[in-house]
């Protein structure tokens, strides 16, 4: 029979962590086959998810070491499924959004002044951001830094400075810990379910930033972020 | 915790209302049972209607009225339509990309119903940027979100509200938040036909259960909107923005029966009558030029739900519930009946602006229109506020319920009871209705409100238990479903949204009313009720 392994959190057994299989029914999404098995087998394993149709980002979770949309995927025999990376874990696939979401407050993700209207078409992609949080998972930068403001913040910064006349506040307050922090890998890219690319969004943040007299620290240094020392 | 205006729920309405609030100086909590900006309002994909001058602002009020089929208050009307453009002028401030003309103009399309172009949109994802422009701007303002918390019931103490109950997600504690004045915004309760709804999972009617236990009035809740196009197997949205833009409707024989953009109920019956007949039946976008620019989500959505890539093949489908146009009872600044300082805006609400049938794009303009205007409600009441004195009456019983829920035995899975009631539902108190299964219907209802003590929870910890959650969304279930049965029942004619097989007719001098409900030592009341302002157009 095709199973499927979701590793199961609760605080207060020990071990708080365990790994439990359970039964695929075929044809469903993810989201839809953690319901039936919550419904019928198990109630209480538990997850998020609120809309079915990939709007709310409330579903992300780890399928085999990448973050999806459950209600976006269908189930595969073997997957192993997982809570969001570099979050907190609070129950079984439920993880902690509030430190992702202070991310929006540090970063002053929100319009500065002035709109531009005939700017919108310009951000036709970086508006569809559901805030999932799948980005922030799949950012390497967030295994050495956990205060690094992360991808769907600066998209979203990147945003308003399209759309806004003057940001000098939002570029001032992604100079730490945020743009410079970023690798450029594009992880973030490959997993949005929304095909927004944040490691692009950072980059033009970067000339946005450089345009407003930052420079890159890592430039300043001749480290162009790698350090040599440690070989290739 | 204390506030001026506690704010429950964090879609469209809420935080209109939540950003009106600071603006007029007042503090506000915003309290939500997922994270803010999980809401029903992201799901909206059509658009928001907007007119501009006087000729345009008249036809969209006749067309709104047309559509409520006697149900429409005209001044609550007028004073959505009046307000639409500052809507969008307001919405567009904050930084809505809402999609352009090669002019730079704002871009609109047709609505089913419509007889002007006044819907505006941002791609296919209006709700979504509208939804998420306007929690950017609650962050920069710096409104307060109480995230995870299940609002359970209203602290009302002599017909004044002061606060709500609420438990904690994540820790399963029962607690207060006490205000001024509370607006609820909690959206609407078409996700009682569960398993086929395009809501998400939340839309449980919990406002419209609590303010009913706390002595308030609802009104309209037979009025459910099916939709035509939703995905025939997962119940999947597909906009009417797709017929906006010339889609077709066929059934199996490749024939097309009925006008793609009559009023929703209209279409949802003629799809239904193809599927009495024993046809399938499909919605056909591969002609219209630039689809996939135009409806990318949807296009998505086809390919993940059905299998199919819909820019070359028919998407299959079937008219499911979307929308609820009854309510909570409010007046003409958004006042709970019989409830004084507490406020309902929204799909909770019934401000008599749908009546028995809703136009697509008002929805979103209602939830800005009147998020706004509930805020200004909310503020009038605060400035003549009197302190009263706090007591914990309600606070101690709710912590006993809830106590009392770990001690319910767990001999029926609600699980499946909820998915025979939605099943039943859609079948018996959907589309298209009749005497005998309304009652079979609600017997079913009663029932299962008996067996609720022995449906208890099969997960007993305190800290996200989602088991509970969806146990008190099923108690709210229970107790709007009955309400909307009766209401169905009594309603022997057909109007709207509702439509009774056994009495096909409109009945003017009978049921030219709002039926209204509420509680009496717990006993549920219903009545019809003639509204003023109702007219004759």
């Amino acid at each position: 029979m095709s199973k499927i392994k979701i590793k199961r959190f609760d605080s207060r057994r020990e071990p708080n962590t365990i790994d439990m299989e359970y039964p695929l029914f075929d044809g469903l999404t993810l989201l839809s086959l953690l319901h039936k098995l919550k419904n019928t087998l198990d109630p209480t394993l538990s997850f998020g998810g609120v809309c079915r149709s990939g709007v709310c980002g409330s579903c992300s979770v780890m399928v085999n070491g990448k973050a999806t949309l459950a209600c976006s995927y269908k189930a595969n025999n073997g997957d192993y499924i997982e809570p969001l990376a570099y979050h907190t874990v609070k129950r079984d696939l439920i993880v902690d959004k509030s430190k992702t979401k202070q991310t929006l407050v540090d970063s002053k993700a929100y319009l500065q002044s002035k709109l531009i209207p005939e700017n919108a078409p310009k951000v036709e992609v970086q508006s569809s951001c559901i805030l999932c949080d799948s980005c922030y998972s799949a950012c390497p930068v967030m295994a050495v830094n956990s205060d690094f403001l992360g991808p769907f913040a600066l998209t979203r910064v990147y945003k308003y400075t399209l759309q806004s006349e003057q940001n000098n506040e939002s570029i001032d307050a992604v100079q730490q810990n945020g743009v410079w922090d970023c690798t450029l890998c594009g992880e973030c890219t490959a997993v949005c379910p929304q095909n927004i690319d944040p490691k692009m969004d950072i980059m033009n943040l970067r000339s946005k930033s450089v345009q407003n007299g930052y420079s890159d620290p890592n430039f300043a240094n001749m480290s162009f972020g790698l350090d040599f020392t440690q070989g290739f | 915790m204390e506030t001026d205006i506690l704010i429950i729920g964090s879609g469209g309405a809420g935080l209109s209302a939540a950003l009106t609030a600071k603006e007029l100086g007042a503090k506000a909590i915003v309290a939500c049972k997922t994270m803010p900006t999980n809401a029903q309002t992201c799901m909206a994909q059509g658009g928001i209607n907007a007119s501009n001058t006087q000729n345009e602002i008249e036809a969209h009020i006749s067309d709104t009225l047309k559509a409520s089929n006697g149900l429409g208050n005209k001044e609550m009307i007028s004073k959505m339509c009046a307000n639409s453009s500052n809507a969008i002028e307001w919405l567009s401030s904050l930084g809505v990309p809402f999609s352009l003309d090669e002019n730079s103009e704002l871009e609109t399309r047709f609505m089913g119903g419509a007889t002007l172009k006044r819907t505006h949109y941002a791609q296919d994802y209006s709700g979504l940027k509208i939804l998420h422009t306007l929690y950017d701007s609650c962050i920069k303002v710096g409104i307060e979100f109480q995230s995870e918390k299940l609002f359970l019931n209203l602290i009302v103490n002599d017909g004044v509200a002061c606060g709500a109950i609420f438990i904690d997600i994540a820790t399963g504690s029962v607690e207060e938040i006490r205000a001024k004045s509370v607006i609820l915004a909690t959206g609407g309760y078409a996700s009682v036909y569960h398993g086929f709804t395009t809501n998400g999972s939340g839309s449980t009617g919990d406002a419209i259960a609590a303010v009913t236990r706390a002595g308030g009035v609802v009104s309209d809740l037979e009025f459910v909107q099916f939709h035509p196009t939703a995905l025939k197997n997962s119940s999947i949205l597909i906009s009417e923005a797709a017929r906006g833009e010339g889609g077709y409707l066929v059934n199996s024989d490749g024939e097309r029966f009925v006008d793609e953009l009559k009023p929703r109920d209209e279409v949802a019956r003629a799809i239904l009558a193809e599927i009495d007949a024993k046809k399938d039946v499909f919605l056909d976008i591969r002609h219209i030029p630039n689809i996939a620019k135009l409806l990318p989500q949807e296009i998505k959505l086809c390919a993940i739900h059905e299998g199919i890539d819909a820019t070359k093949e028919l998407i299959p489908i079937k008219p499911v519930a979307h929308y609820t146009m009854g309510g909570v009872e409010v007046d003409e600044n958004l006042e709970v009946s019989k409830i004084k300082n507490c406020f309902a805006v929204g799909e909770c609400s019934n401000a008599h602006v749908h009546g028995a049938n809703r136009l697509g794009g008002n929805s979103l303009l209602e939830i800005v229109a009147f998020g706004r205007l509930a805020a200004t409600s909310a503020m009038n009441v605060i400035q003549n506020h009197k302190p009263t004195v706090p007591n914990n009456e309600k606070l101690n019983q709710d912590r006993i319920f809830v106590r009392e829920i770990w001690n319910f035995t767990n001999q029926i899975n609600f699980y499946e009871k909820r998915e025979f009631l939605g099943k039943i539902l859609y079948h018996n108190a959907g589309i298209i209705r009749n005497d005998i299964g309304l009652k079979s219907v609600l017997a079913v209802v009663r029932q299962m409100q008996k067996e609720f003590p022995f449906m208890g929870l099969g997960d007993k910890s305190l800290e996200y238990n989602m088991n509970l959650v969806e146990f008190i969304e099923f108690g709210n279930t229970l107790e709007v479903v009955e309400m909307m049965l009766v209401g169905a029942l009594h309603r022997t004619e057909s109007r709207g949204s509702h439509y009774r097989e056994d009495f096909k007719e409109l009945r003017e001098d009978e049921f030219k009313a709002h039926s209204i409900f509420w509680k009496e030592d717990g006993v549920l009341c219903a009545d019809f009720k003639t509204p003023k302002g109702v007219t004759n157009e």
